[in-house]
C-alpha cells in the first residue's frame, strides 16, 4: 500500500503570543528566532496515521512537504518516526501561496508520483488556518475526501474512517484511493525512534522543482495566490481584570462569589 | 461571461427547524444583498425539509430552493456537492455563503475548488468593498493571533463564517419569497462513499453552544476526577462543560466539550475557566463570552488578559469554596 503524508513546516503554534509581532507591510506575524521551527501538529498526526496503517498492513510512506529553506531537521523528522520516503517542492515561487496554488502545486506533485492508496493531510495549518488543501487535492485529483477524522482502518481496498462532528462521530467508508484529512483526536504522534535512526539519515530527499513537476512557477505559491489579503491585524483587547483578593484562597473565592452576584452576572 | 448576481447561503436545519448558525447567516446576508441592491437566496438539501425550509422566507430570504430526496437524509459529501452544484449554477450567485459548521466546513472548500473559485473559511466578519463591488472576508489566523481580511477577483466569492459571529435575523411573518423544489438525481451505487453510522455523546443538561454558563477545564484540572467536580458545579450553575484541547486530547473530558479554533465557539454570559492557561487557539473559541472568570495557579498567565475577574489559586479550592459561597447567597 502506498501512502503519502502532505507535511507543512511551520513556526512553532506553541510559542508564547508575544514572540509573534505583527509585519503590517509583508502582511505575516513575523516571530523572533527563538522560535522554533516545526511540521503543523495536525499534519505531524498524520503521519502519525499513515504509520499505525504502516504497522498494521504494512505500507510505503512518503511524506512531501512544499516551501522554500526547508529546515531539514524539521522536514525529515517523518523518516525518524518511521517514513519512507521524503519529497520536498522547495523553491522561492513555493512560498506564500494560499489554499489555490498549494494545492495546485501538491496535486502536480503528487500526480508525479504517480502510485498511491491513501493522501493524508493535517485537517488544518496552524499558521493560516485555512482547512482546504486536503480537500482541494481530493478534488482536482478527482478523488473521494473524507475530513476530520479520528480513526482510519483500512480493510479490502476501502478505508473506513471515524469523522469528528460536533455531537461525536460518525462512520463513513470509502473506496481508495482518496484523501483523508486528520484532527487530532486521532490522537497522539508518535516520537522519532532510535531503531529508525540509521535508515532514515540515508534518505536523501528528493527536491523537486515547479519544472519538474510541469507547473510554471506563476500558477504556484505566492504568485499563484487567487485569495489575496487586503491586511492582516491584531485586534486590541482592552480592559483590566480584577483580581480577586483574600488572606486566603477560601476569602477571595468568597469575593468572587460576592462579586458576580453583585455585578448580577450570577 | 456569466453575471453574477445576489447572495446565496446555504441552509441547514437542525432538530425540525432552521438552524441557529442558519439564522445568523441570513441575517448578515441580508445586510450583504440590501448593500448590493440584490436578492438573497437560499437553498437547503436533505429529506422532509421543505417546511422548515420554507421559514427561511421569514428570517428574510427571498427565494429558497430546496433539493429534498430520501438519499439526501444523511450529509454525504458527493451528494451535497452534487445538489449544491445543481443550484449554484440556476442562479450564478456573486456571494455563496455557508456556516462553519461540520457541513460547511467540509463542503464549501472542496466546492470552491470544483467551481474554480476561492474561499475563505471560519469568518467572522463580512463586508461590501464599496468600489469593486468584492466580497471582503475576515477571519482569524495564527491561532487566533491576528484576524486577516481577504479579497479576491474569482466568482462566486466565498465564505464560510463562524457561529455566533453574525447577528441572526428577526423572524417576520409578513415576508414574500418563493419556495423552489429542485429534483436532483443521484446514482448511490454510482458513490466511492457510504455513511455506515452515527455516535452521539449523551450530553446531561444544556448543550455547550447555548449554555449561558460555561465551567471550563484546561491542563490545570490534571485527570478525569477533576472534572466530575466541574460538571458537578456547572448543574449547580445550570450550565455546561467546557475544556481546552489538552485536557480532551488526554481523555479527561468528551473532545465534544472542546472549546476552541477546532473545537466549539461559545459565547455564553458566563464562561469560568479553570486551570486554562489563555492559549489564543483556546480564547479564539471563548472570547465572545460576555464575562471571563480566571482561576488559575500561575499570576502571569495570559489568560489575565483577557478575564474580566480572576483568581490566583490552586482551582481546587477556589471552585468548591466560590459554590458554597454561592449556595449561602441564595
Amino acid at each position: 500500500m502506498n501512502i503519502i503524508v502532505c507535511i507543512k513546516e511551520i513556526a512553532d503554534p506553541e510559542a508564547p503570543a508575544d514572540s509573534f509581532r505583527l509585519d503590517s507591510e509583508k502582511k505575516i506575524l513575523a516571530c523572533s528566532p527563538k522560535v522554533l521551527r516545526v511540521i503543523n501538529p495536525f499534519d505531524e498526526q498524520a503521519v502519525e496515521a499513515a504509520l499505525r496503517i504502516k504497522d498494521t498492513i504494512g505500507a510505503k510512506v512518503t511524506a512531501l512537504a512544499l516551501g522554500k529553506g526547508l529546515d531539514r531537521v524539521v522536514v525529515k523528522k517523518p523518516l525518524f518516526m518511521g517514513a519512507d520516503e521524503l519529497i520536498l517542492l522547495e523553491d522561492e515561487a513555493f512560498s506564500d501561496g494560499d489554499s489555490w496554488s498549494t494545492v495546485n502545486a501538491l496535486a502536480a506533485a503528487i500526480r508525479k508520483i504517480g502510485n498511491y492508496d491513501l493522501i493524508l493531510c493535517g485537517r488544518q495549518a496552524a499558521d493560516w488556518n485555512a482547512g482546504q488543501v486536503g480537500s482541494g487535492i481530493a478534488e482536482i485529483l478527482g478523488l473521494p475526501s473524507v475530513t476530520v477524522a479520528r480513526k482510519i482502518e483500512i480493510t479490502d481496498g476501502k478505508a473506513k474512517v471515524e469523522r469528528v462532528t460536533a455531537d461525536g462521530y460518525e462512520t463513513v467508508e470509502v473506496k481508495l484511493p482518496s484523501v483523508i484529512t486528520v484532527s487530532n483526536e486521532i490522537g497522539q504522534a508518535r516520537y522519532p525512534a532510535i531503531q529508525n535512526i540509521r535508515t532514515a539519515n540515508k534518505i536523501q530527499p528528493v527536491i523537486w522543482k515547479p519544472s519538474d513537476i510541469g507547473l510554471d512557477p506563476s500558477t504556484v505559491g505566492g504568485k499563484g495566490r487567487r485569495l489575496k489579503i487586503l491586511k492582516l491585524f491584531q485586534p486590541v483587547t482592552e480592559g483590566t481584570c480584577e483580581i480577586m483578593q483574600g488572606e486566603t484562597p477560601q476569602e477571595m473565592a468568597e469575593n468572587l462569589a460576592l462579586t458576580l452576584r453583585k455585578e448580577k452576572i450570577l | 461571461m456569466t453575471d453574477y448576481k445576489h447572495v446565496m447561503n446555504y441552509g441547514e436545519i437542525a432538530d425540525g427547524k432552521i438552524a441557529a448558525i442558519t439564522k445568523e447567516l441570513l441575517g448578515g446576508a441580508r445586510k450583504l444583498a440590501d448593500e448590493l441592491g440584490e436578492e438573497l437566496l437560499i437553498f437547503f438539501i436533505g429529506n422532509n425539509i421543505s417546511e422548515p425550509a420554507r421559514e427561511a422566507i421569514a428570517f428574510g430570504a427571498d427565494k429558497v430552493y430546496v433539493a429534498d430526496n430520501p438519499n439526501l437524509k444523511q450529509y454525504h459529501t458527493e451528494f451535497y456537492m452534487a445538489g449544491a452544484k445543481a443550484i449554484i449554477e440556476k442562479e450564478n450567485p456573486r456571494f455563496l455563503l455557508f456556516g462553519h459548521s461540520d457541513m460547511g466546513a467540509d463542503l464549501g472548500p472542496r466546492l470552491a475548488f470544483r467551481l474554480n473559485t476561492v474561499i475563505a473559511t471560519d469568518c467572522v466578519e463580512l463586508s461590501v468593498e464599496r468600489d469593486t463591488k468584492h466580497l471582503l472576508r475576515t477571519k482569524p489566523v495564527y491561532g487566533g493571533l491576528a484576524m486577516a481580511t481577504y479579497t479576491s477577483d474569482d466568482f462566486p466569492q466565498m465564505a464560510t463564517v463562524r457561529p455566533k459571529s453574525l447577528t441572526p435575523a428577526e423572524q417576520n411573518g409578513e415576508r414574500k419569497g418563493d419556495l423552489i423544489p429542485l429534483a436532483i438525481d443521484f446514482d448511490i451505487s454510482a458513490s466511492p462513499a457510504t455513511i455506515l453510522g452515527k455516535f452521539t455523546q449523551e450530553v446531561e443538561g444544556v448543550k455547550l453552544e447555548d449554555a449561558e454558563v460555561i465551567v471550563s477545564g484546561g491542563r490545570g484540572i490534571g485527570d478525569p476526577e477533576g472534572f466530575k467536580q466541574l460538571e458537578e458545579a456547572a448543574k449547580f450553575l445550570k450550565g455546561a462543560v467546557g475544556a481546552s484541547r489538552v485536557a480532551c486530547d488526554n481523555g479527561w473530558a468528551p473532545t465534544t466539550s472542546q472549546v476552541g479554533i477546532t473545537g466549539k465557539i461559545v459565547a455564553p454570559q458566563l464562561y469560568l475557566a479553570m486551570g486554562i492557561s489563555g492559549a489564543s487557539q483556546h480564547m479564539s473559541g471563548c472570547s465572545r463570552s460576555k464575562k471571563l472568570v480566571a482561576i488559575n495557579k500561575d499570576p502571569a498567565a495570559a489568560i489575565f488578559k483577557q478575564a474580566q475577574f480572576g483568581v490566583v489559586g490552586d482551582w481546587k479550592v477556589i471552585l468548591p469554596a466560590f459554590i458554597d459561597k454561592l449556595k449561602t447567597l441564595e
